[in-house]
């Protein structure tokens, strides 16, 4: 016999330390004492990540969404919920998020999240395309080849204000009709899916999980703009979305939504893949079309634009498979509906990666507009282990960091720009109170710098200049005089190189060095690490008082710099010691230090 | 069902006829529209849903659908489908496994292995109850299925 409800209890680590188990319990107790202990099942269940209202407690099959709940509530909640089927208004979480571009009536739902693009991820078998078909997939194409002309495609996405998800932002809808107004016997459709900024994964996994939208809205762009041919790029690094892909062509091409004369209407359209082999520069358009043709991926520069010069020399409409998976419920929906969604300026929503010390990581999608705190507090559920927010670098390799005053901003275009970021593709990596910053610089640094094509000097060498300014740095060698050359550099780098790789890769330095300029300083002036990152400037200690001679560390140390009797104080060859910190951890006793 | 890939061309093609029509494309989705409401697929009335991105993939669920289908085949059990979705978001407790069941609300659950697989076959399929700790939350309302709302 099924229950007849289901009481949720939160048991997500931050909702544990605030009593979730006396809740659970208090809730077990009353269940029995009202006598409806066989009717309800009471369950601990994962972290929903909205922890700053917790402990959180859900009754189904109603979706009750219960927050701030202390075991005293028990009672009221079984004898007015259970009991008499009346929901407790009081506690219940009130859906004013007070959120300041709230222009959206169907944003009020507590998970905050609100997804366009993953809108089948996770609900259907990506690799059958009868489930799509029956969550309105291909309707949008119906209403393209039937209804609407190339005209009405267009101002539907110009009223939809869609912006393009690959990191720039550039206005879809022009991109699309500069391609239908340029004069060709042939032209190309592309999706960009050379995903590679590091920590970012929100294409693969719209491929993955819902291969068809970005089939469907290639088809579309086809129809509108007078193309034939579609391609999609994809690195050869993903080879469960390159499978979903080709499997989802082959049935489109089974039942005649993709080949000669699709559903009748008369319009042919079809779609190859190319691998990629997985260089960052083949994300930036013109490297990307030149990787197609079978040339070297490097870019060139623009204009021409690919919309009116693009793979061989024709009109080529090129969008990332994030801007991809939104046009087909645009056109389903309408842009109006679309416009509202999202800030004025940036419109719709935003797919992030959230990676790096946040408890819930994973993909997220949120309207834009929704403040970096939400994401990272409210989705995210905070820090993993209980320690301090120091930054979230977003927009990879070509963004930058941005600090806990500016939490609260509303994250668009224009925003994260003004910080000296950028949306970039949509990687979120989260940093605590461990991790240096001046080594996160140069983590991001050098991959620009391995990822460069080399064909333009500002690139080239800008960036060789500034890897070895940072080595040196975290080195302890550092001077004053450093910063300003390396702002210098940077600043050149941005002006003078030929694409996006090169402009955006001093970014993580330059805003690094806005926001946290006294790290810098103690990396130069002090010759410390405070983070403890830094190997150069750090040395691991034992510490007398805490030492209980166990050998523990003496047996790990790799190098055997660790030298005392059992149950004497043991001590650390400075001279010898290579910095791996296997003492560290292994230490039971808290008795290593970091300086 | 399975799809080959048109490697030729087929003579109906050849000769400009469509492969469907607009009216067959609109029949077959309301019947599937149908079909995927009641999750009711071949007479089976319960399904589990396995996530397989990569995320998924790597952190195990192919060994948890390779559980539950041996543990359907120990109890005999006929009116249960698996299949297959992408990734929902939830990598932090991947693998995710999403189990619809009559008279029960859909329940996601996280952090599943081979043997919590057994016991959701044992508990939420046989014995109507949920299984505790594991219980997840879909992330989001579906743009689709409340028409935007």
């Amino acid at each position: 016999m099924a229950f007849r409800n289901y009481i949720l209890v939160c048991g997500g680590t931050a909702c544990e330390s605030s009593k979730a188990n006396a809740i659970y319990e208090a809730l077990l107790a009353e269940c029995k004492a009202q006598g409806v202990a066989d009717e309800v099942q009471v369950l601990k269940t994962g972290c929903f990540g909205f922890c700053e209202q917790g402990p959180i407690v859900k009754i189904l099959p109603e979706d009750s969404f219960y927050v701030q709940i202390k075991p005293e509530d028990a009672k009221e909640l079984i004898a007015e919920h259970v009991v008499k089927g009346r929901e407790v208004k009081r506690l219940l979480y009130t859906k004013d998020c007070g959120r300041k571009h709230a222009r959206v009536e169907d944003i009020e739902f507590y998970q905050k999240q609100f997804r366009i693009v993953l809108r089948n991820c996770g609900f259907i078998d990506p690799e059958n395309i009868e489930e799509y078909i029956a969550r309105e997939g291909y309707v949008a194409l119906e209403k393209v080849l039937f209804e609407m002309s190339s005209d009405d495609v267009i101002a539907e996405l110009r009223t939809a204000g869609l912006r393009g998800r690959g990191g720039a932002g550039f206005p879809t809808w022009m991109k699309w009709n500069f391609t239908r107004q340029a004069e060709s016997d042939q032209k190309f459709i592309v999706v960009n899916a050379d995903e590679g900024d590091p920590g970012a994964y929100m294409d693969r996994s719209t491929l993955e999980g819902d291969p068809h939208s970005v089939l469907e809205a290639m088809i579309i762009a086809g129809k509108t703009v007078g193309s034939n041919q579609g391609y999609i790029y994809i690195r050869a690094e993903y080879p469960l979305a390159i499978k979903r892909l080709e499997i989802a062509m082959a049935q489109a091409r089974e039942m005649g939504l993709l080949g000669k004369n699709i559903l009748g209407s008369g319009f042919d359209f079809d779609i190859e893949i190319r691998l990629g082999a997985g260089a960052f520069v083949c994300g930036e358009e013109t490297a990307l079309l030149a990787s197609i043709e079978g040339k070297r991926g490097m870019p060139v520069p623009r204009p021409p634009f690919p919309a009116v010069k693009g793979l061989w020399g024709k009109p080529t409409v090129i969008n990332n498979v994030e801007t991809w998976a939104n046009i087909a419920m645009i056109i389903v929906k309408g842009g109006d509906w679309f416009s509202r969604i999202g800030t004025a300026d940036s419109s719709g929503t935003k797919v992030f990666a959230l990676t790096g010390k946040i408890r819930n990581s994973g993909l997220v999608e949120v309207p834009m507009g929704t403040t970096l705190r939400e994401i990272i507090y409210d989705i995210g559920g905070g820090i993993a282990d209980g320690k301090e927010f120091k930054a979230v670098q977003t927009g990879g390799p070509s963004g930058g960091v941005i600090t806990k005053e500016y939490l609260d901003t509303p994250i668009d275009f224009g925003s994260l720009t003004k910080l000296g970021s950028m949306m970039g593709s949509g990687g979120m990596i989260i940093m605590d109170e461990d991790d240096c910053i001046v080594d996160v610089a140069k983590f991001y640094l050098n991959f620009s710098v391995d990822e460069s094509c080399g064909k333009c000097s500002p690139c080239r060498i800008g960036g060789r200049s500034l890897a070895n300014l940072l080595e040196k740095i975290s080195k302890g060698n550092g001077e004053l005089a450093d910063l300003d050359q390396m702002i210098e550099i940077g600043e050149a780098m941005k002006k003078a190189s030929l694409c996006a790789l090169g402009q955006t890769a001093p970014n993580p330095i330059l805003s690094s060095l806005h926001y946290f300029r006294d790290e810098y300083l103690a990396h130069i002036v002090d010759k410390k690490c405070p983070a403890g990152k830094c190997k150069s400037l750090i040395s691991y200690n034992i510490l007398p008082d805490k030492c209980i001679g166990c050998t523990a560390c003496a047996r790990k140390c790799p190098v055997a710099a660790i030298s005392g009797e059992r149950r004497e104080v043991h001590v650390i060859d400075q001279a010898a010691c290579i910095k791996c910190g296997v003492c560290f951890e292994t230490c039971k006793f808290g008795a290593i230090e970091v300086r | 069902m399975i799809y080959e890939p048109a490697l030729f061309g087929d003579p109906d093609e050849e000769a400009g006829m469509a492969k469907m029509t607009l009216e067959e494309l609109r029949k077959l989705r309301d019947s599937k529209k149908f079909a995927i409401k009641k999750r009711d697929i071949e007479g089976k009335d319960t399904q589990i849903i396995v996530g397989m991105g990569t995320c998924g993939i790597a952190a195990g669920a192919k060994v948890v659908l390779d559980a539950f289908l041996q543990e359907l085949d120990a109890q005999q059990l006929e009116n249960v489908s698996v299949t297959q979705s992408g990734c929902m978001g939830l990598c932090y407790v991947e693998p995710t496994v999403e189990v619809i069941a009559p008279d029960m609300p859909p329940v996601i659950y996280g952090k599943v292995d081979a043997a919590v697989a057994k016991t959701i076959i044992r508990d939420h399929i046989m014995h109507k109850k949920m299984v505790s700790d594991h219980v997840f939350d879909r992330p989001s309302v579906d743009i689709i299925k409340d028409g935007g709302k």
